[in-house]
């Protein structure tokens, strides 16, 4: 059994002062100075330890927003003088993808690296957009079942970058079949490039830190290599340099030490390939598909001309770019994954996705899509407490402050997020009776659809579904 | 088969002893609906009122004309009382002459929605929801119109909040509330086992020691008895202090088999296996440390202070015929039980059920994603399996069309929140529901999540902690489950008569019933009468 991929944590407390989804609103002026006042039975002990916020000047307001929500205390006052209401502050982060929901639970994870955990059932909407409209499987009697994750089987997140061979030759007892150069990552993720509005310098040497510590691959620009004071040896073999069509190619010395590379969609790909490959045939070269009007189109053709790997990039919020009815990334891999396998041609190619993958379930979601792995960026950016406003270009507004913040911070936070991140992936695949991520790419058995089940169920009972 | 239980009487000698009788004495609890004050101070409202003090010139006629008693000046003082918000009817004393804010003759008062109402609850568990559901645990029946609480769908946009009756324009005269029966019968196998018939359609979902108070534990099996129906000890064992209320608690064998014991077998009419849960289906549990204390240690037989993991799965389960072997472990053990198979719902849970019947189970409970627990990873609640919606007419249609099922009991649960999910259920094809979350909110829940941080729930009910469990009172815990079975149980009533409907069973799988707002609804269902 090959060695349990384990990541190492430890708690990274926060730097700023936390946004809470409550807040209390206390009318003080008609304190009655009940000598059982109410707030002194507070079960988390908010009120009692107001003391301790007020000391620290510049989180003065955490004693009203690390409220639970409980009403306890609203509903106990003797003369009703306190009201709970939803902070604004919390109300304002992110966007109409990456929700406030999303932003603190993922700096509730890079705190901790542990899966969120609520009681109570699920409060949530029935179904929503993009991932939200997917359900995971799970395995139940009929069917055998794996072991899930108490059990004693080990659930592997391993997958493979390259080209697989269909088949192998023996010529005179010998293998005569050229074996492509392929790369093993624990985990279905690698980490991308930020988006150039978030790209702020202090990541470049934070990510490369964040790749070696959860053994993973890390994208950089290679337009920014060297950065900072690099350790070459202990970093390169965990980056994949990125090579804009107009990118010089960086000394061969460097090359020789990375395993995989990703060079912009041009019509030159394969020259470039080829001149990758002559400097280190063992590296796999990626190629980099913007997922716009031709995106699609252009991913399934480059899986015909040789290509080992295809890394198609939506928007941040998972979104086709340049067009009047974008689709989303989910339903742009299928469609992608299942050209692939009409072409017969889906092992040629290993499919790599990004663009609106924000939380744990987006990676599984995605493989069960098609796709072979996925590459994130602004999670791990919103690790570092980030609230996604996208004003990083002004040096003093960031509400973060992320420009000031630690290298051991910054990486101890992105290390926590993605050992949690996995974790929870270990948890959907024990459920779904799946022990490895590489069975899980295309296995819409292992996934329910909105839309199928509605017309499943309710269209047998109701007929046609209204249009939206 | 029939004479089963004689023939077994023959073998009383050789079987274990208590399988056919309870030896404690069982506890009596009427079935008498009292009006069951809120525990909190200041109980919420849809709307509150306030009162500019500088204006008002004290003359009363607010509290005069207020029917509802909102406004309270005790004898003797001059100035008002809190309000009673709760109590307000919003605008509609409006239209009834009866509005305050109008009757003031200085303009001191206004009424208004309150605020907080966006800070309450959520999606599936709407404010008013919340507040209707706490009106029914406080009164013993839905809330009026008058407090304009919209308690009959959620607004998580799908499933049940988008069904709806088509109520026919006029009511079937010929029936009379008193004549509806809303009795489910439990076994329909014929197998010489009880014929046990609840007198509603559902019964209380598992909540273990530990997960809950014992004052929770106990309310809800006073209000199973008082309304001949059961509770559930959920996993970890069977208290020694719910024997009273033997003959209407099911326990439940589930994959870590905490606290199965023969004699808590022996115990019970329904024994519940539980392969999986709703909330998180597929991954089993875990007990924390900290949560397994010495009691709870004994109860399980284990090592007070360690973690407990409750495995997915059964490890001696792997096929149908593996389940029957179980299922017939417990028939031997006790041979008055009924079986229940508690399984989530995967895409295949139309296979799971026909299995499971084959394998002789007498209940299948199937527990969709949107049910509550103590503490499940929010991953797994959003994400795995799919909502009961679904997989009810899923597996009613695969057992009908497999003609088995007349043969098993299904019940539905994960997400039924008030009478209204409950009879859309059983439109869809289930016999009866099991409720949880609806018993939680009537003791004052308010859907905070936290059940499992830390002291537990701070609203007392999910909790073991020595100083907030006993904020709840038996006697009034009790009172307020048996008020709000009362409300829900008038409700379904009503609902069967606007149907034109007798008994609840006569509305199992009448989705042409039904209608859903995002369809044209041009579907053809035929009813075979």
């Amino acid at each position: 059994m090959p060695e349990k991929y384990h990541i190492e944590t430890k708690p990274v407390p926060p730097r700023r002062p936390r946004i809470g989804k409550y807040g209390i609103i206390d009318w003080r002026e008609d304190c009655a100075r009940c000598h059982n006042c109410v707030k002194k039975a507070c079960v988390y002990d908010r009120h009692r330890d107001e003391i301790k916020y007020i000391r620290n000047m510049e989180d003065v307001d955490a004693l009203f927003f690390d409220c639970m929500g409980c009403f306890s205390c609203v509903q106990e006052c003797t003369k009703n003088l306190l009201r709970l209401s939803i902070n604004p502050e919390y109300q304002k982060l992110g966007n109409d993808y990456w929700t406030p929901q999303i932003i603190q639970t993922t700096w509730l994870q890079a705190e901790t690296a542990k899966i969120p955990v609520s009681g109570a059932g699920y409060g949530g909407r029935f179904s929503g957009y993009g991932f939200d409209s997917m359900w995971t499987d799970m395995s139940e009697i009929v069917r055998p079942t794996r072991d899930g994750i108490h059990g004693r089987e080990y659930i592997s997140t391993a997958v493979d970058i390259g080209k697989k061979n269909s088949f192998l030759v023996m010529k005179d007892g010998k293998l005569s079949t050229d074996i492509p150069p392929i790369i093993s990552t624990p985990m279905p993720v690698i980490i991308d490039m930020m988006p150039e509005n978030y790209a702020l310098p202090m990541l470049d040497a934070v990510i490369p830190e964040t790749a070696y510590r959860t053994e993973l691959i890390a994208l950089i620009d290679s337009k920014k290599w060297p950065s900072g004071s690099a350790d070459s040896d202990k970093y390169l073999p965990h980056i994949a340099f990125y090579f804009s069509a107009d990118a010089p190619l960086l000394p061969p010395g460097i090359i020789r030490k990375t395993a995989l590379a990703e060079i912009e969609n041009s019509d030159n790909v394969n020259l470039r390939i080829k001149e990758l490959k002559e400097i280190n045939p063992d590296i796999v070269v990626s190629v980099r598909v913007e997922l716009n009007g031709e995106g699609i189109r252009r991913a399934v053709e480059l899986s015909g001309s040789g290509v080992e790997v295809i890394h198609v990039v939506a928007d941040t919020n998972g979104k086709q770019t340049g067009v009047k009815d974008p689709l989303f990334i989910k339903d742009m891999i299928r469609i992608i994954h299942k050209s692939l396998i009409e072409t017969g041609r889906r092992d040629d190619v290993t499919l790599i996705s990004g663009g609106g993958i924000a939380l744990p379930e987006h990676v599984a979601k995605a493989l069960i899509c098609g796709t072979d792995l996925v590459s994130i960026e602004l999670p791990l950016l919103a690790a570092l407490e980030c609230h996604l406003c996208s004003v990083c270009a002004g040096e003093k507004s960031c509400p973060a402050k992320i420009r000031d913040a630690g290298f051991e911070y910054s990486a101890g936070r992105m290390t926590n997020l993605i050992a949690a991140w996995h974790d929870q992936m270990v948890e959907l695949m024990g459920a779904m009776g799946i022990r490895d991520a590489r069975r899980l790419r295309g296995d819409v058995g292992r996934a329910m659809f909105f839309e199928q089940l509605e017309e499943e169920t309710f269209g047998k009972l109701f007929g046609t579904r209204k249009q939206a | 088969m029939a004479n089963f239980l004689e023939h077994e009487n023959r073998l009383e000698s050789i079987i274990p002893e208590n399988t056919l009788k309870t030896r404690t004495i069982q506890h009596i609890e009427n079935r008498t609906i009292k009006p069951v004050p809120p525990r909190y101070r200041n109980e919420m409202g849809k709307y509150i009122t306030s009162r500019d003090e500088e204006k008002c010139i004290k003359c009363g006629k607010c509290a005069e004309i207020c029917p509802q008693g909102v406004h309270v000046r005790k004898p003797g003082y001059k100035y008002f009382s809190e309000p009673k918000n709760h109590l307000c009817f919003g605008n509609k004393c409006e239209e009834k002459g009866c509005c305050c804010v109008t009757a003031c003759p200085v303009g001191a008062l206004k009424v208004e929605v309150n605020p907080m109402m966006e800070v309450l609850g959520d999606y599936r568990w709407t404010p008013e929801m919340i507040l209707a559901t706490w009106k029914m645990a406080e009164t013993g029946d839905v809330p009026s119109e008058d407090y304009g609480l919209e308690y009959e769908t959620g607004n998580s946009g799908g499933g049940f909040d988008r069904l709806r009756f088509k109520f026919p324009e006029k009511t079937a005269k010929h029936l009379k509330p008193e004549d509806i029966d809303t009795s489910l019968q439990l076994n329909r196998k014929n197998d010489g086992r009880p014929n046990i018939k609840i007198d509603v359609p559902w019964y209380g979902g598992g909540m273990s020691f530990g997960s809950v108070s014992n004052t929770t534990q106990l309310s809800k099996a006073r209000a199973a008895v008082a309304w001949n129906t059961f509770t559930c000890t959920g996993e970890g064992g069977y208290m020694e202090r719910m024997r009273p209320y033997d003959d209407h608690v099911i326990t439940q064998v589930a994959t870590g088999l905490f606290g199965v014991r023969e004699e808590t077998i022996q115990r019970v009419p329904i024994v519940e296996f539980k392969y999986a849960q709703g909330a998180k289906p597929g991954l089993g549990g875990h007990l924390l440390g900290d949560k397994n204390t010495a009691a709870v240690a004994m109860m399980r037989g284990t090592i007070a202070g360690i973690p407990l993991f409750s495995p997915f799965p059964f490890h001696s389960v792997y096929s149908i015929e593996d389940h029957m072997k179980q299922i017939d472990w417990i028939k031997h053990i006790n041979r008055r039980a009924l079986i229940s198979s508690k399984v989530s719902t995967p895409n295949d849970v139309d296979m799971v059920a026909v299995g499971s019947y084959s394998a002789g189970t007498h209940i299948i409970h199937i527990d969709g994603g949107y049910g509550g627990t103590g503490a499940a990873p929010e991953i797994a609640k959003k994400n795995i399996a799919m909502p009961i919606e679904y997989a009810i007419p899923k597996v009613h249609n695969f057992l009908a069309a497999e003609g088995v099922r007349d043969g098993v009991t299904l019940i539905a649960s994960g997400g039924i929140r008030n009478p209204y999910d409950m009879a859309k259920a059983i439109a869809l094809g289930a016999d009866g529901v099991v409720v949880g979350t609806m018993e939680m909110i009537a003791l004052g829940c308010v859907r905070c999540g936290r059940c499992s941080a830390g002291r537990g729930c701070p609203r007392s009910i999910a909790t073991t902690d020595k100083k907030l469990a006993p904020k709840i009172d038996l006697e009034w815990g009790a009172q307020r489950l048996i008020n709000t079975y009362n409300a829900w149980r008038n409700e379904l009533v009503r609902i069967l008569i606007r149907l034109g409907l007798g008994s609840v069973s006569e509305l199992r799988g009448r989705s042409d019933l039904l209608m859903h707002l995002d369809y044209n609804n041009d579907m053809e269902q035929n009813h075979e009468k």
